[in-house]
């Protein structure tokens, strides 16, 4: 089968893993700028990291026939500092233009903070200024849920913004109704020890429907998994469910999401 | 089990995940046993952590539907109003009341 994985950090895994990815049937991937493990001293540290997204991982990627797209932001666990905070979206628009970004994100809350929230606020504005798509990163664990509304509740008070162009990520059970009852589309994270395993994703799909859900892997440098999509539509599989129904939430649905930036284009 | 690509059972849900979740089981048993086996378990009971994962297996053995949820929602911070600050701050997958 073709998946898309709308949410992977590529710049974390091996070439191998591309390989691993082409010849399993994922060949559509986007990847959103995040945080590298440790707080960067400059703004000129996510300059570099910016172009590794829009010029070294699109080549790498296409040796092995995989399309990379990417997402431009400032993750919210650096955003506690506002004069770095200020110089990144200052750069961001310059990487924005790169002909595979196909918006803003992920950015979001992390511990729910007033400046993450000061941060957020400014990514936003620039998501209207320039008619971009977002993809909102909400935060761990016990701060999920008060994280997802106080960033539902920001972006609902923009009426600039359209929630149908907004991908609200790494929801659980306790988000997801929230999240789609408001019109969002919403991110299902399939990572080991600490979210979404396939089969809780699958209870999702169950429980919530075909309709505005994407499931990606996250997969990065800690533990997790670029293959786990696809390990996903399998338990879709082995419970019966029609072909069509899980070509449209491993496929279809992240085209349709994906494609309202103009530049986007599965393979 | 249903034959492929038809609508399950209760039962065939039953057959086809019983054995990995009596794994799971065995370890939070496992776990909480061990937390019992070492030196300090009675400080280590005491902790907010601890505490909320008690609770969420009390939800665990209830009978109500969306226990899923509901131990989400036991985890989670209620509160509404945004954190002065982030500076030195994690995650711990309990809310610890705010403390």
């Amino acid at each position: 089968m073709k998946a898309i994985d709308p949410h992977i950090h590529m710049v974390s895994r091996t070439t191998d893993d591309y390989l691993k990815l082409a010849i399993s049937g994922i060949h559509t991937v986007t990847e959103p700028a995040f945080w590298a493990g440790f707080d960067r001293s400059s703004a000129e540290s996510f300059r570099d990291y910016f172009y590794h997204l829009t010029v070294t991982e699109p080549a790498r990627a296409a040796r092995f026939g995989v399309r990379h797209f990417c997402w431009i932001g400032l993750n919210s666990k650096e955003a506690e500092n506002l004069e770095i905070a200020a110089d990144v979206l200052a750069i961001m628009p310059e990487f924005l233009e790169a002909a595979t970004s196909v918006g803003i994100g992920e950015v979001g809350l992390n511990k729910n903070s007033r400046n993450e929230i000061k941060v957020l606020e400014q990514q936003l504005e620039l998501a209207v200024s320039r008619n971009e798509l977002l993809l909102i990163h909400t935060p761990h664990l016990e701060d999920k849920l008060k994280g997802t509304r106080i960033i539902m509740e920001m972006i609902l008070s923009e009426p600039r913004l359209d929630p149908s162009r907004v991908l609200i990520d790494h929801a659980e059970e306790h988000t997801i109704k929230e999240i789609k009852d408001n019109g969002f589309w919403f991110g299902l994270t399939l990572y080991p020890n600490s979210k979404g395993s396939p089969e809780r994703a699958i209870d999702a799909v169950e429980i919530h429907g075909t309709d505005r859900i994407c499931i990606n892997s996250s997969a990065d440098w800690s533990v997790s998994d670029p293959l786990s999509v696809l390990k996903c539509a399998n338990e879709m599989r082995r419970r019966g469910h029609p072909e069509e129904a899980i070509t449209k939430v491993f496929y279809d649905n992240p085209r349709t999401f994906l494609s309202q930036c103009p530049k986007f284009q599965a393979g | 089990m249903a034959p492929p690509y038809q609508k399950m059972t209760a039962s065939d849900i039953l057959d086809l995940y019983f054995i990995e979740n009596r794994a799971r089981l065995l370890d939070v048993a496992s776990f909480l046993d061990r937390i019992d086996r070492y030196e300090g378990a009675e400080e280590a009971k005491k902790d907010f952590r601890y505490q909320a994962f008690v609770n969420a297996v009390d939800i665990l053995r209830s009978s109500a539907r969306e226990r899923t949820v509901a131990i989400q929602q036991s985890f989670s911070d209620q509160t509404t109003e945004p954190l002065e600050s982030a500076i030195g701050l994690k995650a711990f997958g309990a809310w610890d009341g705010g403390k």
